[in-house]
C-alpha cells in the first residue's frame, strides 16, 4: 500500500478535494480579514476606506465585549458540566435492563432532533413564561411567586436550554462507550470486593474518559457559537447580560450595520476559539492518544 | 477452610435448564477440575460457586458456612477469567493491589503483599506497565497475582490457559500446579482440555449437559470409567467402542478398548483389518485401522511400527483391559 508509487498516486487523487476545501475556507476568512480593516458601514455604501486596527480597538474596548467573552465561556463551561455529568448519569440509567427500554431511549434522544429555534421557543413560551409557563403554574400551585427566568436569570436560562438540547448527544456517546465495557472486568471487580461506587470510580469512569473527551471537544466547538437560542429568547438582553461573542458580532453587523466592526469581532472570535481549542487539546487531548 | 459443598444445586436460564441438579463435594486443598464438552455448563457451575449467577435451587456451602445468598465479594473466593479481565487503565501494580485496596488495607501492607506476589509470579520487572504492554502469559500471571493477594479460601479458574499458545500453555500448567503445591489452597479449574485435566487434577468432575457423569481421580476415570460418556471423553485418542456380536462375546452390550491397549501384529490376532492412515510420531505410532465387521478403530503402538496405508494388521485387546457396558451405557464391573 505504502509504496512510493501508490503514495504519489493517492496525493494526485486527493489534490482536487484539498484545493476545493482550501478555497472554501480561505476565501471567506480572507474576506473577513480584509473587511475587518475597513471602515465599512452598510448605511454609508461606497464610503469604505482603510481603517487600520481601529475596528479591533473599538471592539476590544467595548464594555459589551468583556461581558460577551464571559458569557461565551460561561455557556460553554455550564453546558459542558450539565451535559457531561447528566449524560453519565442518564447513560448509566439507560444501560440498566428495564421495562420499555427502546421507547425510553428514543424519548431521551428526541431533544437532539428538535431545531434550536423551536426548542428555545418551547422553553420560552411553555416552560419559562412567567404567566403561562409550566414553571409559573408549578410555583403558583405550591404558593410561590412565579419567577421570570429569562429576565432575572437570562444566562442561566440559556445554559439550561442549550444543555437540554445537548444532553442527548452526550448521553448517546457515553451510553455506547458504557456498553463496550467488558462484562468480565465488572465481574472481576465485583469479586475483588469493589462496591457499585468503587466500580464506577475505578472502572467505569476511566473507561469512559475517551468518550467524555470526545463529548467535550465536539460540544465545545458548537457551544462557542450558540446563537439561535439567544436570538429567540432573550435577544442578548436584558442589556448585554446574555450576549455572547457570536451574538455581539451579529448585533454589530446587522443591528448597527457595521460590517467592519463585526468582521473584526469575527476574527477575534476565531482567535479565541483557537486559544480555547489549544488549551483543550493540551488538557484532555492526551486521552485520545494511545 | 476451603471446602466447598454443592447440595442439589440447579440453574435455569428462562425456559432452559442448564444444570438440573448437582451434588458435589470439594475438599479443602484439593485441585478439582471440571471437564466436559462445550456448552455442558462448566462455566455456569463455576459462576454459581463464585456468586456471579444466582442459583435457581439448592445450597452452596463454602468453608462450612451457607453461602448461597452471599455476594461474590463476601465468599472470599478469587477468580481468574479466560479473558484475564485485567483493568486496562491500571498498572500491573494497581491491578494486583486492587482487591487489597478495596478491602481497605494499609498502603504499606499492600506494597508488601504486591511485591511478594510479583516475586512469586516473576512479575517484578513489569509492575509499572499497563496490561496491554504485556504478553499473554504475563497477563495471565497478573490475573493470578490479583487472585492470590487476597488469600482466598479457594481459587476459581475458568479456562485460564485457552488463550495461550501450546508451549506457553504447558509452562503455565506447571506454574499453576506448583502454585497449588506452594499455597495448598483449594482450586477449582474449568477446562475442556483433558491433558490439563489429567495432569493437574486431584479430582476430576466430568460434566455432561449439566449432570455430573463421574467424579474421581484422573487415573480412576481412566481405568474405571462409570459409563460410556466418561470412557469416550477421557483419554486421547478416544477409546474404541464396539457393539454387536463381538461385544456379546464379552457378555456386554458395548465394549470399549483404548488404543494403547490393543496389541498389534502383522501375522495373527483377534481382529483383522486394513491400515487406513498411519501417523508416525517417532515416539508413538497411531494407526487408523478399518477392521472387518467393526469399523474404524484406532490403535497406538510405542515406537515405530513399520506399516503403511493398505497393509493388513491384526489387533488383539490386552487381557483385562476391555471395558464392558450395558444397554444404558453403564459400566459392568
Ligand atoms: N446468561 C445465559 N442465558 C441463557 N443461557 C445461558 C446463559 N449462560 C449460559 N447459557 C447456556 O448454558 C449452557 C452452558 O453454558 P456454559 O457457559 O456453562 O458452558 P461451558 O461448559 O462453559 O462451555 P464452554 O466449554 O464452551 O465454555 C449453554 O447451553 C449456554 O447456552
Ligand atoms: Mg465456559
Amino acid at each position: 500500500m505504502a509504496t512510493l508509487h501508490t503514495r504519489s498516486a493517492a496525493r494526485a487523487m486527493m489534490a482536487p478535494s484539498v484545493l476545493l476545501l482550501l478555497a472554501w475556507m480561505i476565501v471567506p476568512l480572507a474576506m473577513t480579514i480584509y473587511f475587518s480593516f475597513l471602515r465599512y458601514n452598510l448605511l454609508m455604501p461606497g464610503m469604505e476606506e482603510w481603517a487600520g486596527f481601529s475596528n479591533y480597538r473599538y471592539f476590544l474596548t467595548d464594555p459589551a465585549f468583556f461581558q460577551a467573552l464571559f458569557n461565551t465561556l460561561a455557556i460553554v463551561v455550564g453546558v459542558l458540566l450539565i451535559t457531561v455529568i447528566g449524560g453519565i448519569a442518564l447513560a448509566i440509567l439507560l444501560d440498566q435492563p428495564m421495562f420499555g427500554q427502546g421507547i425510553v431511549r428514543i424519548l431521551v434522544i428526541a431533544p437532539f432532533l428538535i431545531m434550536p429555534t423551536v426548542a428555545a421557543l418551547v422553553w420560552k413560551n411553555m416552560f419559562m413564561n412567567p404567566v403561562n409557563g409550566l414553571f409559573a403554574h408549578l410555583a403558583k400551585a405550591v404558593g410561590l411567586q412565579p419567577y421570570d427566568f429569562l429576565n432575572n436569570a437570562p444566562l442561566m436560562s440559556i445554559i439550561v436550554i442549550v444543555a437540554w438540547q445537548w444532553l442527548p448527544f452526550a448521553t448517546l456517546i457515553l451510553l455506547t462507550a458504557l456498553q463496550s465495557l467488558d462484562e468480565e472486568q465488572k465481574e472481576a471487580a465485583q469479586m475483588d470486593g469493589a462496591g457499585a461506587w468503587s466500580r464506577f470510580i475505578y472502572l467505569t469512569l476511566p473507561h469512559l474518559s475517551r468518550a467524555i473527551t470526545v463529548v467535550i471537544l465536539i460540544q465545545t466547538i458548537f457551544l462557542l457559537s450558540v446563537f439561535a437560542e439567544i436570538l429567540v429568547t432573550t435577544n442578548g438582553g436584558p442589556g448585554t447580560q446574555s450576549t455572547n461573542l457570536t451574538f455581539l458580532v451579529y448585533a454589530q453587523a446587522l443591528l448597527q450595520f457595521d460590517v467592519g466592526g463585526a468582521s473584526a469581532g469575527g476574527i477575534i472570535a476565531v482567535i479565541l476559539a483557537n486559544i480555547v481549542a489549544f488549551f483543550l487539546m493540551r488538557m484532555i487531548g492526551k486521552t485520545l492518544e494511545a | 477452610m476451603g471446602s466447598i459443598t454443592l447440595n442439589n444445586v440447579s440453574k435455569v436460564f428462562g425456559a432452559h435448564t442448564v444444570i438440573p441438579s448437582i451434588d458435589l463435594n470439594i475438599e479443602e486443598g484439593e485441585f478439582v477440575v471440571f471437564v466436559g464438552p462445550s456448552g455442558c455448563g462448566k462455566s455456569t457451575l463455576l459462576r454459581l460457586i463464585a456468586g456471579l449467577e444466582d442459583v435457581s435451587g439448592g445450597k452452596i456451602v463454602i468453608d462450612g458456612k451457607d453461602a448461597t445468598e452471599l455476594a461474590p465479594a463476601k465468599r472470599r473466593l478469587s477468580m481468574v477469567f479466560q479473558s484475564y479481565a485485567l483493568y486496562p487503565h491500571m498498572s500491573v501494580r494497581s491491578n494486583i493491589a486492587f482487591p487489597l485496596k478495596m478491602a481497605g488495607e494499609d498502603a504499606s501492607v499492600i506494597d508488601k503483599k504486591v511485591a511478594d506476589a510479583a516475586r512469586v509470579l516473576n512479575l517484578t520487572d513489569y509492575l509499572d506497565r499497563k496490561p496491554r504492554q504485556l504478553s499473554g502469559g504475563q497477563r495471565q500471571r497478573v490475573a493470578i497475582g490479583r487472585a492470590i493477594v487476597r488469600q482466598p479460601v479457594a481459587f476459581l479458574f475458568d479456562e485460564p490457559l485457552s488463550n495461550l499458545d501450546a508451549a506457553l500453555r504447558v509452562n503455565m500448567r506447571l506454574e499453576i500446579s506448583q502454585l497449588h503445591q506452594q499455597l495448598k489452597t483449594t482450586m477449582v479449574y474449568v477446562t475442556h482440555d483433558q491433558v490439563e485435566a489429567m495432569t493437574m487434577a486431584d479430582k476430576i468432575v466430568v460434566l455432561n449437559r449439566g449432570n455430573v457423569e463421574q467424579v474421581g481421580s484422573p487415573l480412576d476415570l481412566y481405568h474405571h470409567p462409570d459409563n460410556l460418556f466418561v470412557a469416550g471423553f477421557i483419554g486421547s485418542p478416544k477409546m474404541n467402542i464396539i457393539t454387536g456380536d463381538i461385544a456379546k462375546g464379552y457378555g456386554a452390550h458395548t465394549i470399549g478398548v483404548r488404543p494403547e491397549h490393543l496389541d498389534l501384529s502383522t501375522s495373527a490376532g483377534a481382529w483383522r483389518g486394513t491400515v487406513g492412515v498411519a501417523e508416525h510420531l517417532g515416539s508413538d505410532t497411531f494407526l487408523h485401522v478399518a477392521v472387518d465387521k467393526v469399523g474404524t478403530m484406532t490403535a497406538r503402538v510405542g515406537g515405530d511400527f513399520p506399516v503403511r496405508h493398505g497393509d493388513q494388521v491384526y489387533l488383539s485387546p490386552q487381557e483385562g483391559r476391555v471395558h464392558r457396558f450395558d444397554e444404558t451405557g453403564l459400566a459392568i464391573r
